[in-house]
């Protein structure tokens, strides 16, 4: 009997190696339970809408009218949508050829683009080219193009934040490259230390790796920190010495949850120190409608921006960009009105204005309703989440729950997830799903659950923490037992 | 002897050898002492991404549908814009790629009310909506939105698509073929390339595993091979009877490609045809299930035109019903189909609808595409509703069946009657015979060229077949592309057009066509 044709033996190597933790054990288990009747609160993945978070109401009045443009013939329409959105719904229109069921340009419809780089002019200060602005699937789709065209082979390595969002190391493994890990100091607020960068590359480098690319993600996932203007001088410095493009994952800066650090984006703080850096460092930054106060992961809408790249290489991403024809139009159009939302005397301004306000400030409140409450928990220390959508606290787990871990066959910090998950129905992604320091454990959740859940969320965590604690701590004084005393406690 | 010519990596390949001979392992070698930081003479390292140091399988792969051709037309069209009468012609029309819509025509009604009442369900709870709405629309949005948890549109869902939508397509399926089809086999994607794409990644572990190609083909697949750093295995189809597939010619081709150290891991059949319009007999579809079974090959079935057949004679068979008919099941060959909202009467491209339904792997591959699918999330979830949608559209009794009938049948016999219309009009043009499109979208012509064209091509560094498809361009403003951008049998030329322009256009297109080509063949007489 012949062989079948694809046998996990027979698989692409490549494919094997990738992990995508934000939708692996835990979810899977997570699912499992959730089909035989236990109440889950996931909170695996930065999925706003899942967890009650409404669609802004303009966006879905604009896109729906696309998608059904002949409701813009019919005199009732009024009656149900907004003058405003009927506007910009034939203005969308109008910058397709054939409305939304037609392939667009490869690169994006060029109308949607133009607006774009007019939002990125805005916010920075600096003219942006819409040639070099390519919309995407979504902004994974985008990072995955990057680096499918940076990365030749498993020499090629890309410097990747640890903490990551593990995008990234699939990716790289996905295409057969190297990840070179630089740590944040958890210690410092989970900043970066240019010295890290430095150590990290020596040793890649001593290995026989070229490094090509350095990523950012700002604020960071799931880390949350919000990188200063002069952490990001430092960083432009740093890859323009060493050659590297910068990879500048920005899918987050929306959400911003203290004053003290603004989102400055890297192409702003790049062009601020002008020339001759300005005109020489190689940087792409990625957008998204997923997160901020959006939320609309269920879109598949983002872009990526490059800034001085070669023209034969935005060519060939172009080419590469062209074999999947299109990104999806829809998308396309709600990243058009994220870009350009309503303004002050539009008639859904102030509705606009409202729902987004409600939700970036009830996000900062939970950010530390959240931290806080992690941070009430025995043998945990949490960093305040200073942007993004998620906590990251640290686990102190003791030894023998460590123990416990390794005797299943598991590691710690899986173990303990997966405690929880049963105990409580919380579906948070284990820490080594994000790389971390050897021996020490976090987990990720988000801070999506709806406000008046969050404290009955917290508490029944802390709960489950405190007496998982208590199982595993030495206090009941095994580890003052000699070898050949017997215990005094019966087991 | 058939020998598959570098028609469809030419040009690329070449300007790459050049580069990657100049500059590949020049920016790897110097590595600076791990003490101090490079030097910053940045002059001397060639900057990182440049053509020199980017992936050269990037470099490598083409993709003609949107290539040179396209790129030139768009510059047309910018100077008609600017200069209007510049040109001797006054619009440029687009037959290089299957983008109906972009063309005039009209998407599906009921489709659409369904879709806007998804993305905007609060509008649901209004009475004036019934005004504007079928109320089987408004129904079959709700059950939609029933199926999605907390009727949150914009969240991401299961990576491999919302589960009762998965249910509908199965369903669909079912009704279609007959057998049973299992919504754990289907995984949703933002069209059907994504899902090709998943598929040439598990097989492809590097350049000696080879996947089986019709030529021609439809370049997605020469592309994503490279892509993936995988060798493209051509097998021919046979132009003289109506682009017919031979197993012997499979057989033989599969034996050359191991006598060279190629393991083949798939076949790709796309049927109906692309660019080749021909719809496989049922006995010609037992034959491939029978070979892929024998020789162990993942039997890729690209079916996206199934629902674009024009001749009474012939039907659309999913080459897993044929399977299943056969009495193969799960056990005995891995059958992997992929199906798109972007054709058929839809012509849904700008939505990235697609499925493709994986049958016939063991449980621990399927985690693996699971995970690859779970990288992404998942795909967008309007493109899910519309793939379910065109797998379980309105039936007889519903409200909107007569409307969405005759959009249906308006555009499918539309279809019919145009291919007909510009087949017969390319077999009336001198040196020029084109085989019948049975289905799909497209119109594959073979051009017969004189001497003396294919000697002006050489001069000006262009294949032949480019070349006629740039004097076209120039002369009439349609854009069609060269058949060395599907592969062809060396020495014969063709290009690819589609039947897509709106049926009140085609006597435009045939006559400016018939005009420019006996200009031409007068030019190049021999």
């Amino acid at each position: 009997m012949s062989h079948k044709g694809l046998d996990y033996e027979t698989l692409n190597e490549n494919v094997k190696k990738v992990q995508y933790a934000v939708r692996g054990e835990l979810y899977l288990r997570a699912s499992e339970l959730q089909k035989e009747g236990k109440k889950i609160i996931f909170t695996n993945v930065g999925n706003p809408h899942a967890l009650g978070q409404k669609p802004l109401t303009f966006p879905r009045q604009v896109v729906a009218l696309c998608q059904a443009p002949f409701l813009l013939d019919d005199p009732n329409v009024g009656l149900v949508f907004p003058a405003d959105a009927i506007a910009r719904a034939k203005h969308y229109l109008s910058l397709t050829t054939g409305g939304l069921g037609a392939y667009s340009d490869s690169r994006g419809l060029p109308g949607i683009r133009k607006e774009v780089a007019e939002f990125i002019e805005r916010r920075d200060g600096y003219p942006s080219d819409p040639e070099l602005i390519f919309l995407t699937d979504g902004a994974s789709k985008g990072v995955m193009q990057i680096l499918n065209t940076i990365i030749r082979g498993e020499k090629d390595g890309i410097l990747v934040p640890v903490p990551q969002y593990p995008l990234y190391s699939a990716a790289i493994s996905l295409f057969g490259g190297s990840l070179v890990p630089y740590y944040l100091e958890e210690t410092a607020n989970w900043g970066l230390d240019v010295n890290n960068l430095h150590s990290s590359v020596a040793e890649a480098r001593s290995k026989g790796i070229t490094v090509r690319a350095m990523v950012i993600i700002n604020p960071g996932n799931p880390t949350g920190q919000c990188l200063s203007e002069a952490n990001l001088k430092e960083i432009l410095n740093f890859c323009n010495q060493e050659n590297l493009v910068l990879l500048g994952d920005e899918v987050y800066q929306q959400n911003i949850y203290q004053d003290e650090r603004p989102f400055i984006s890297a192409r702003k703080v790049l062009l601020d120190m002008g020339p001759p850096i300005s005109k020489e460092l190689q940087l792409v930054s990625f957008h998204t409608v997923s997160k901020g106060y959006w939320g609309e992961c269920g879109q598949r809408g983002g872009y990526f921006e490059m800034t001085n790249i070669p023209p034969q290489t935005v060519d060939e991403i172009y080419k590469v960009a062209s074999i999947s024809l299109s990104p999806n139009v829809p998308g396309q159009i709600f990243l058009g009105v994220m870009v350009n939302p309503p303004k002050p005397g539009d008639i859904s301004y102030l509705q606009f204005m409202r729902e987004s306000k409600g939700i970036l400030e009830s996000l900062r409140r939970r950010a530390q309703i959240m931290t806080d409450g992690f941070n009430s928990c025995r043998n945990v220390v949490c960093n305040f989440t200073e942007g993004a959508m998620y906590s990251f606290p640290q686990i102190r787990l003791p030894p023998k729950a460590i123990e416990a871990a390794k005797k299943l066959g598991k590691v710690a910090d899986v173990f303990y997830c997966l405690k929880l998950l049963e105990a409580t129905g919380i579906s948070t992604v284990p820490g080594s799903g994000f790389g971390q320091k050897e021996g020490v454990f976090h987990l990720r959740t988000t801070i999506l659950p709806a406000e008046e859940d969050m404290p009955a969320i917290m508490e029944s965590f802390k709960k489950f923490n405190d007496e998982f604690m208590e199982q595993y701590e030495d206090h009941r004084g095994y580890s003052r037992i000699r070898e050949g005393e017997t215990s005094r406690v019966s087991c | 002897m058939r020998r598959f010519v570098s028609g469809v990596l030419s040009s690329y390949q070449k300007r790459s050898l050049s580069h990657r001979s100049l500059g590949f392992f020049s920016s790897t070698t110097s590595l600076p002492n791990s003490d101090s930081p490079s030097s910053s003479s940045s002059a001397a390292m060639p900057t990182p991404v440049t053509l020199e140091t980017i992936n050269p399988k990037v470099l490598e792969c083409e993709y003609a549908v949107r290539g040179e051709i396209v790129t030139l037309a768009q510059r047309l069209q910018q100077e008609l814009q600017e200069k209007p009468g510049s040109l001797p012609f006054d619009e440029i029309l687009y037959c290089n790629i299957g983008n109906p819509q972009s063309l005039g025509q009209q998407p599906i009604t009921f489709f659409r009310e369904v879709i806007a009442l998804c993305d905007h369900p609060p509008i649901l709870d209004k009475s004036e909506t019934q005004g504007l709405f079928s109320a089987d629309a408004i129904e079959r949005a709700w059950q939609i939105l029933d199926q999605i948890p907390g009727r949150a549109t914009g969240a991401y869902s299961h990576s491999q698509g919302i589960k009762g939508l998965r249910d509908t397509i199965a369903a669909g399926i079912e009704a279609r073929d007959g057998f049973p089809s299992n919504p754990n086999d289907i995984f949703l994607t933002d069209g059907a390339s994504p899902a090709v794409h998943m598929m040439m990644q598990l097989l492809i572990r590097t350049k000696k595993d080879g996947i089986l190609c019709p030529i021609p083909q439809y370049p997605l697949y020469s592309a994503s091979i490279v892509l993936h750093g995988g060798t493209l295995v051509p097998y021919y189809l046979d132009e003289a009877t109506g682009w017919g597939l031979e197993v012997s010619e499979l057989q033989k081709q599969l034996e050359d490609a191991k006598s060279k150290g190629i393991t083949v891991r798939a076949l790709v059949v796309i049927n109906p045809g692309n660019p080749t319009g021909q719809v496989l007999s049922e006995d010609n579809q037992r034959d491939i299930v029978e070979f892929c079974k024998k020789e162990g090959l993942v039997l890729l079935a690209d079916e996206v035109y199934q629902e674009n057949v024009y001749v009474p004679d012939k039907k659309f068979h999913s080459f897993k019903k044929i399977s299943r008919s056969m009495g193969y099941g799960e056990e005995d060959i891995s059958v992997v189909s992929f199906q798109s909202v972007s054709k058929g009467y839809y012509g849904e491209c700008g939505k990235r609808g697609g499925y493709m339904e994986v049958t016939g792997f063991g449980a621990d591959v399927r985690e693996q595409i699971y995970k690859v699918a779970s990288v992404n999330l998942c795909s967008n979830i309007t493109g899910q509703i519309l793939a379910s949608l065109v797998m379980s559209p309105p039936k007889v009794g519903d409200e909107s069946y007569e409307s969405y009938f005759m959009e249906k049948d308006g555009i499918l016999s539309s279809l019919a009657r145009r291919a007909k219309t510009l087949e017969d009009a390319l077999n009336s043009l001198e040196g020029v015979t084109c085989n019948k499109a049975e289905g799909a979208m497209y119109l594959f012509p073979r051009i017969h060229l004189p001497e003396k064209a294919i000697k002006a091509a050489e001069a000006a560094k262009t294949a032949p077949d480019a070349f006629y498809a740039r004097r076209l361009l120039n002369a009439t403003g349609i854009v069609v592309v060269p058949g060395s951008g599907f592969g062809q049998v060396p020495g014969t030329w063709h290009f690819r057009c589609t039947i897509l322009p709106q049926e009140d256009k085609i006597p435009a297109v045939v006559s400016r066509l018939t005009e420019f080509h006996k200009g031409f063949m007068e030019e190049f007489r021999d």
